[in-house]
């Protein structure tokens, strides 16, 4: 993975002075809250309605084994034992104190993490493929770019005050896992003849008005990658509506211009830019993927799953559903369920992440990865290493063989943490995990999607889920409102309203009548995506309001 | 002094913070209301945007040093003309979030070759010195009464940058 050099940890060095300067300030009465809101936001510090939470960066979502040991210790010393993985590949502590913030990020700084543009009306976190690097079929790996698209969005002088919030995220597979189509700016690694380049995409985005994003560029050589996202950031930067946050997004930019006038718009910079823009070379590219080389051990002999753990239906169970192909030949990538039954979704406790980067150094090459659908992924693991992983998953409660299913839920804070929220969301994935504890009758309904949300910011993703819920505020009283057939991968979709919302605590029972609609009506191996698809919400919806 | 111009020297915020150091500022803003006769005058006079654009011949023909000020919404490649004529730009941070004028100081540098006093006005904080900097603007005036010294050493907060 990418280590810092001098020059990087020197920034991030400096970043935690700065912001301990600026935290001193506030503290002091020398600086307005207004003013410091910005500054701490910016290092992804927000005021909540509990405790202040920071929001620290997890670049394109990988970890090594120290790092995650830090983030345990940390969870120790300055929360309550416990972090929150959150749905864009970051990690949330939810119950701090302000003062300790700055000693906080220092010690994040030791391990190469920083805040940095969490949050804020700034370039964020740039996400990627959880798989990336070791999915069947890629064409490339990501995370070399995003290394590259970090560094450049990092302090950029320009392009720190946005309109809004600005999310970049990039994937290298044509099965796309990394939501590339809703986010602001989304990167396709693409490979039409025998060049690779970038198919890019823009003006995508969940929250209050749900949007596909769009295709700026069918192709985009790679040393302009730089140069294309200044001009798309420069015109946004400039042209952005800045009078409502409810319409300052990039979307709302290209939906009004059109994407055939805001195309040209970014054409005529791009080509306008200067010659001391950034341009990638090859070099620069090739050391920068060279950082992300793992060294695998060449392992002739197939095992056969069935001689690992004999009859073990438990563990065939879990290697079915947790564990998928690697493209190394005896190797396999493990994904650790985050969402056992009773517990909230994405977090985790100091103990699970001092077991996890144990286990990661011991099984995985020392690394980590964290998906936005809020798990764990050890992703180099040997084949004939996964019973002795998967009973040490076992006693750290990551071994639920529920990834993909029903249960494995994205879910946001909602109302028991988030100052934006308008109903709990936590709640309603427990609602869920109650009503629908058979894994067999889970395993039966196949690949479920299911994503809530506390409010129509959407953190929870809920219009992009096969099954959506969205949490809203009727006088005082929390209902939810439920949307079928949102999809986020290659062909992305936005869910459909079913009808008006639903009482808190009749949530699951409809999720079992919508399901029980599907088994019903459902063709031989047709998934409920497929199924809704094909036949619309009516049935569904006619089912649940009878 | 004319009254069509507006003086800045009449309070204690006469001084600009200019390539790091504390300096007075001896620029006066011109008021458009009336048109006044500029023959006499050599001091640096600051034309709003639109009424250069508008009286080009009479502002390019003024004696003393000429500048410009923009609003964040200005297209300042129309400048690009008069960009060796131009001793000062002023461009316009109206809140401190709204980020549009960072585009344009780096405009004027990169593409349109402005090398002469880029300065920023209007709500500055300190804490953006840097970036501002690093976009070319090298003048500051704060709208509040701040001890300049002391803003000074916001400066350079890093010592290392990716862009």
């Amino acid at each position: 993975m990418y280590l810092y050099s001098s020059n990087d940890q020197q920034l991030i060095n400096e970043r935690v002075d700065q912001f301990r300067d600026q935290t001193r300030r506030f503290l002091g009465g020398q600086l307005s809250a207004e003013s410091y809101r910005s500054l701490r936001l910016m290092n992804g510090l927000y005021l909540q309605r509990h405790a202040p939470m920071l929001r620290v960066a997890i670049p394109y979502g990988l970890l090594s084994a120290k790092q995650l040991h830090k983030l345990a210790d940390i969870s120790t010393k300055y929360d309550k034992n416990y972090a929150h993985l959150t749905t864009r590949q970051n990690l949330q502590y939810n119950w701090l104190k302000l003062e300790e913030v700055p000693d906080l990020l220092s010690e994040l700084a030791e391990v190469q993490m920083h805040g940095i543009q969490t949050s804020g009306s700034c370039i964020r976190n740039t996400t990627a493929d959880h798989l990336a690097g070791v999915a069947l079929g890629e064409i490339e790996d990501p995370r070399p770019y995003c290394e590259i698209i970090r560094q450049w969005s990092t302090l950029h002088p320009e392009f720190s005050f946005l309109p809004r919030k600005f999310k970049i995220a990039v994937t290298g597979s044509t099965h796309d896992r990394a939501a590339t189509q809703v986010h602001d700016i989304g990167i396709q690694i693409v490979k039409p003849n025998d060049e690779i380049g970038f198919r890019i995409w823009v003006g995508g985005g969940l929250g209050r008005t749900p949007v596909i994003g769009k295709v700026i560029r069918e192709f985009l050589p790679k040393e302009n990658l730089l140069s294309y996202l200044e001009a798309i950031l420069r015109i946004y930067n400039q042209e952005g509506r800045r009078d409502n946050k409810y319409k300052a997004r990039i979307k709302i930019l290209v939906n009004s211009l059109g994407i055939a006038k805001f195309t040209e718009l970014v054409e005529t910079e791009w080509q306008n830019l200067s010659a001391d823009s950034p341009v990638l070379n090859k070099s620069t590219i090739k050391s920068m993927q060279d950082q992300f080389q793992l060294t695998y051990e060449s392992i002739k002999d197939d095992l056969q799953v069935t001689s690992l753990e004999k009859d073990n239906f438990a563990f065939r169970l879990w290697f079915k559903q947790n564990t998928q192909e690697h493209k190394v030949r005896g190797y396999r990538i493990v994904t650790l369920s985050v969402k056992a039954p009773g517990e909230a979704p994405g977090d985790l406790t100091d103990h699970q992440m001092h077991g996890v980067a144990n286990l990661a150094s011991q099984f995985s090459l020392g690394q980590i990865r964290v998906s936005h659908e809020q798990n764990l992924i050890l992703a180099e693991v040997k084949v004939s290493d996964l019973p002795s992983l998967w009973k040490a998953l076992i006693q750290l409660d990551l071994a639920t063989p529920n990834i993909g299913t029903l249960t494995d839920v994205i879910c946001c804070p909602g109302l028991d943490f988030c100052s934006l929220a308008n109903a709990s969301s936590l709640s309603i994935a427990d609602q869920i995990n109650d009503q629908f504890d058979d894994i067999d009758y889970l395993h039966d309904l196949g690949e479920i999607k299911l994503k809530i949300s506390g409010c129509m910011n959407a953190c929870g993703h809920h219009h992009v889920g096969h099954i959506g819920i969205l949490g809203v505020d009727k006088k005082g009283e929390e209902w939810y409102q439920i949307t079928l057939g949102g999809s986020v991968e290659s062909s992305a979709s936005l869910g459909k309203i079913i009808g008006p919302a639903i009482a808190k605590g009749k949530v699951a029972k409809t999720i079992k009548i919508i399901l029980n609609t599907y088994v019903s009506l459902r063709d031989p191996d047709e998934t409920f995506l497929e199924l809704v698809r094909r036949i619309g919400i009516k049935p569904f919806k006619e089912a649940v309001y009878v | 002094m004319s009254r069509n111009l507006e003086s800045r020297s009449s309070e204690s915020q006469s001084s600009v913070l200019i390539d790091g150091r504390v300096a007075e500022d001896h620029w006066r803003n011109y008021c458009p209301i009336d048109h006044e006769n500029l023959n006499d005058r050599k001091d640096g006079i600051i034309f709003p945007f639109e009424y250069w654009l508008e009286n080009r011949s009479e502002c390019l023909a003024y004696n003393g040093p000429k500048g410009v000020a923009c609003k964040n919404t200005d297209d300042i490649s129309q400048l690009k003309p008069y960009i060796n004529e131009l001793n000062l730009i002023c461009i316009e941070f109206p809140i401190a979030t709204d980020g549009r004028a960072y585009s344009q100081a780096h405009l004027l540098r990169q593409r349109h070759g402005y090398t002469n006093e880029l300065r920023a006005v209007g709500e500055i904080e300190i804490d953006q010195l840097f970036l501002m900097t690093r976009c070319g603007i090298n003048a500051f005036v704060f709208n509040e009464d701040i001890d300049l010294t002391q803003a000074s050493k916001y400066l350079t907060p890093f010592s290392v940058s990716y862009q």
